[in-house]
């Protein structure tokens, strides 16, 4: 298959080799399972257990609120201890509100609902299922995948993109799941594609994974509407629209989706938890984490009950070989610092990296020399060293008209910086504070309209005062006046009656 | 286990840094200027000596007075890369004080005034070099034919220093023009090119570097050697180099073909002088030079032509410095106009729009 040239973008060394060899292996229970009511992208579930109630695996414990959210299910069978606060799995380790269970070690299922062949059921049910096992975008964006597989209403779509690309440097858990996995990744895959009503399916992996490329060739052998493409590796080729940009030629336009062009992308690990979902039945509770790093004692793969704290996973992967640098969740050019390993292992959890000094390169910050490596870096065609320079200078207007929300944050620039400039920061900083300050303009802008309605209103009602006022005293003299003229009329009748 | 930081992704880095590029830069230099030092002795050799010990001692100071730390602002090399490039940039017998002053304006005024690294407009080299040839005509413009180190020509060791330190050296009996000069007062005079180049311009003798120019301009051949190596190793990338020799090129063999009597070939222009130093060395400056690679082929196309415009028909026989120094001045508004592409927009910004046969309009 023709691919297609794609600018910027870099070639970090892979660091694959690390935990690429290890098979998954299972995580046993903890002792606590802390699941978080917010694990994707929109409206925190709406908790539907109460303290102290028993649950089975797989039973609905929290309910999507509204049409982005998803709905969280019990990871393990055990006691509803109650609705605590947890730290959150994000850099903050700010406490959320999650649901805390004490497994009762049997793991026992709720009684599953098969579906022998979900070819035969129609796609919006299909979708509904999806949704309904709460399987959210699993490459670590956590959008709702039904959302995604209902897009067929509003788009004309011809092709169903996965995106196996894994292009973020140590993670493996994608490589390892079409190795192991990929009759059931495959089966994912073409249920998804009958609920989008594609007809044409791509299956794009890096060339550095050649074991999963040789694994999903096979399981495709016998279906022809899927291709299974060799992707070159660079860094982030996993970028939804530069990957669909790769596999068809086509530009996604800012700001759109890229079903506006036909084409709808899932990540791989979401078509493994379809295949679950629609033919056994199971709702999303575990899902398969890469640890790595050099400090890492045993860098693996590892299937993960979701809510198993952090530093519980750690504990049974062998703990640390020395202290890392940095704890990292996700991969090292997009990853987020994970402060409080007492956190969650969630459904957007693919990696967790403890990284020695040396891999985390830190230096220094230097003064910019305007060597525009960043800018020959960037997939977006965008000037970095300028929209940072505009936001340095606290100009973030100035920032946002160079571009800045057409930048994806994947770190290819600050990643080449020879002056070592935390690029990423300045640009999530300035899209941070430009979103609150719209937020506020947004707020104020409602508050004075509400301000003038009610002076409008208050105006109004003083009018209406002062006219019934007037006519008020405009009958009372009136009144007067025909009396007087009654009386000036009528003298004696009036003297008449009184002598009378 | 101890708290880490909180850093924003990535938590890696490609290993580059800027006291590298410039050591590479350094480094691309070595064969033109150990050649350059050889031809013209312990003139040169002490000039060169004085001129990087000045700019080291400018930057320190002009650090300690801004309040930065020192060390880290010597060690990315950039201070020195510019006396370097200066040094190269001199006639090679020029006394000790043109190197000094040449530091001052260089780093000083050009650069440190302006706000230090990455902030000045002008190249600091090429200000320095433009600033001594205006204030100090007769020094900037002694040039002489290589003699080299251990030979007979070549002035020893005291000799060396008497040259840089003392008096300087009986101008009338050593000097000779540098062949761009040469040709430019011929040429003036109304002798055609080809008597005016007689026994002066030979191809083989301009590459090689075995005639009467700059300190380190004179080796054509090792300068190029030193650009293909910087392009190898992608300190700098081919945008501005090839379009601002391509310009050169191709105004000389226009203009040669009109006239050629009058105007000289485009190898001519390309091996003498500074072209390839500044093709490779200077206009390549990032700080200085724009920043998308449309901007680039525009500011290097630029340089080429005001070379040809100024070694042809304005006052001096050399015009490289000059037309880097006003591609610089041009640099903001070429970066201000010209941009790349943004992903999913047309050029004017707007997004992409697709009509119903799926093809993007024209």
């Amino acid at each position: 298959m023709k691919l297609f040239r794609i600018q910027g973008g870099v070639h970090p060394d892979d660091r694959k080799a690390l935990a690429a060899g290890e098979a998954i292996r299972d995580i046993p229970l903890p002792p606590f399972l802390h699941v978080p009511l917010q694990q994707h992208i929109g409206a925190a579930a709406r908790p539907v257990v109460k303290k102290g109630q028993k649950v089975r695996k797989g039973q609905l414990i929290a309910d999507a609120d509204g049409p982005i959210s998803a709905p969280v299910h019990a990871p393990t069978s055990g006691t509803v201890v109650g609705k605590k606060k947890h730290p959150a799995h994000h850099p903050s380790g700010l406490p959320v509100l999650s649901i805390l269970i004490e497994p009762d070690g049997e793991d026992r299922w709720i009684d599953l609902e098969p579906c022998a062949d979900p070819f035969a059921l129609p796609p919006a049910e299909v979708a509904k299922r999806v949704a309904g096992a709460g399987i959210v975008g699993m490459g670590g964006a956590t959008f709702p995948s039904a959302v995604k597989l209902n897009l067929r209403d509003r788009f004309e779509l011809d092709t169903l993109v996965i995106n196996a690309a894994e292009c973020e440097p140590y993670l493996t858990c994608d490589d390892r799941l079409m190795r192991e996995q990929a009759a059931a990744v495959l089966d994912g895959v073409r249920i998804m594609a009958h609920a989008l009503g594609v007809k044409k399916i791509i299956i794009g992996i890096e060339n550095n994974k050649p074991d999963a490329q040789r694994a999903m060739l096979q399981a495709a052998a016998e279906f022809e509407e899927v291709f299974v493409v060799g992707l070159p590796t660079r860094y982030p080729m996993g970028s939804e629209k530069h990957l669909v940009q790769v596999l068809t030629g086509k530009e996604t336009p800012a700001r759109s989706l890229t079903a506006e062009l036909g084409v709808v992308v899932h990540n791989v690990a979401t078509a493994f938890a379809v295949h679950e979902a629609l033919r056994h039945g199971k709702p999303l509770v575990s899902r398969v984490v890469t640890l790595s790093g050099e400090a890492m004692a045993r860098p693996g793969n590892y299937r993960v009950t979701l809510g198993t704290p952090v530093s519980f996973l750690l504990e049974q992967a062998g703990g640390f070989k020395m202290n890392p640098a940095r704890l990292i969740s996700g991969g090292p050019m997009m990853g987020q610092p994970l402060p409080e390993p007492r956190a969650p292992v969630i459904k957007g959890s693919n990696g967790i990296l403890a990284l020695s000094a040396a891999e985390a390169a830190d230096h220094p910050e230097q003064p910019c020399i305007r060597c525009a490596s960043c800018v020959s870096a960037c997939p977006c065609g965008l000037l970095p060293l300028e929209m940072a320079a505009h936001t340095r200078a606290g100009d973030l207007e100035g920032a946002a008209k160079a571009g800045l929300k057409d930048c994806i944050a994947c770190g290819s620039c600050a990643y080449v910086c020879p002056a070592h400039i935390p690029l990423v920061q300045y640009f999530n900083y300035a899209k941070g504070e430009l979103t609150t300050r719209e937020k506020t303009k947004l707020r104020q802008m409602e508050t004075k309209r509400l301000a003038e309605a009610r002076a409008a209103r208050m105006e109004k009602q003083k009018a209406a005062k002062k006219a019934a006022m007037a006519a008020r005293k405009k009958a009372q003299a009136e009144k007067k006046k025909r009396e007087a003229e009654a009386k000036a009329a009528e003298p004696d009748n009036a003297q008449a009656e009184a002598e009378a | 286990m101890n708290t880490p930081p909180i850093k924003a992704s990535p938590h890696a880095h490609a290993g580059n840094s800027i006291g590298r590029s410039m050591g590479l830069v350094m480094l691309a230099l070595v064969p033109a200027t150990l050649f350059g030092l050889y031809s013209f002795g312990w003139p040169a050799i002490n000039l060169f000596a004085v001129t990087l010990f000045s700019v080291v001692l400018v930057e320190a100071w002009c650090l300690k007075i801004a309040g930065k730390p020192i060390q880290p602002g010597l060690m990315d090399g950039s201070a020195l890369l510019t006396g370097w490039i200066l040094a190269l940039s001199l006639p090679p017998w020029a006394p000790w004080w043109i190197g000094v002053i040449g530091a001052v304006i260089a780093i000083l005024l050009a650069k440190q005034i302006f706000g230090g690294l990455g902030q000045n407009l002008f190249n600091p080299a090429m200000a320095a070099r433009v600033a001594l040839l205006i204030s100090f005509p007769l020094e900037m413009t002694l040039f002489l034919e290589p003699r080299p180190l251990f030979s007979d020509a070549g002035p020893g060791f005291l000799e060396g220093l008497f040259i840089t330190f003392g008096h300087g050296f009986e101008a009338d009996a050593v000097s000779s023009a540098s062949i761009l000069g040469h040709v430019r007062t011929e040429l003036g005079q109304g002798v055609a090119l080809s008597e005016a180049t007689a026994g002066q311009y030979d191809f083989w003798s301009l590459a090689a570097g075995s005639v009467t120019g700059s300190l380190g301009e004179t080796s054509a051949i090792l300068l190029l050697l030193g650009g293909l190596f910087l392009l190898y190793k992608r300190v700098i990338t081919w945008y501005i180099p090839v379009a601002m020799m391509g310009t050169l090129a191709l105004l000389a063999t226009v203009f040669h073909l009109i006239q050629p009597e009058q105007s000289p070939g485009p190898l001519y222009h390309l091996v003498s002088g500074a072209t390839l130093l500044g093709a490779f060395f200077i206009a390549t400056d990032p700080v200085t030079s724009p920043v998308s690679v449309r901007g680039q082929l525009i500011f290097g196309a630029g340089c080429g032509a005001l070379i040809y415009i100024i070694r042809s028909w304005a006052g001096y026989p050399e015009g490289v410095a000059f037309a880097i120094l006003l591609m610089n001045a041009c640099t903001p508004l070429i970066d201000h106009y010209v941009r790349p592409r943004i992903y999913g927009r047309d050029r004017k910004g707007r997004p992409l729009s697709y009509d119903d046969s799926g093809e993007k309009p024209a």
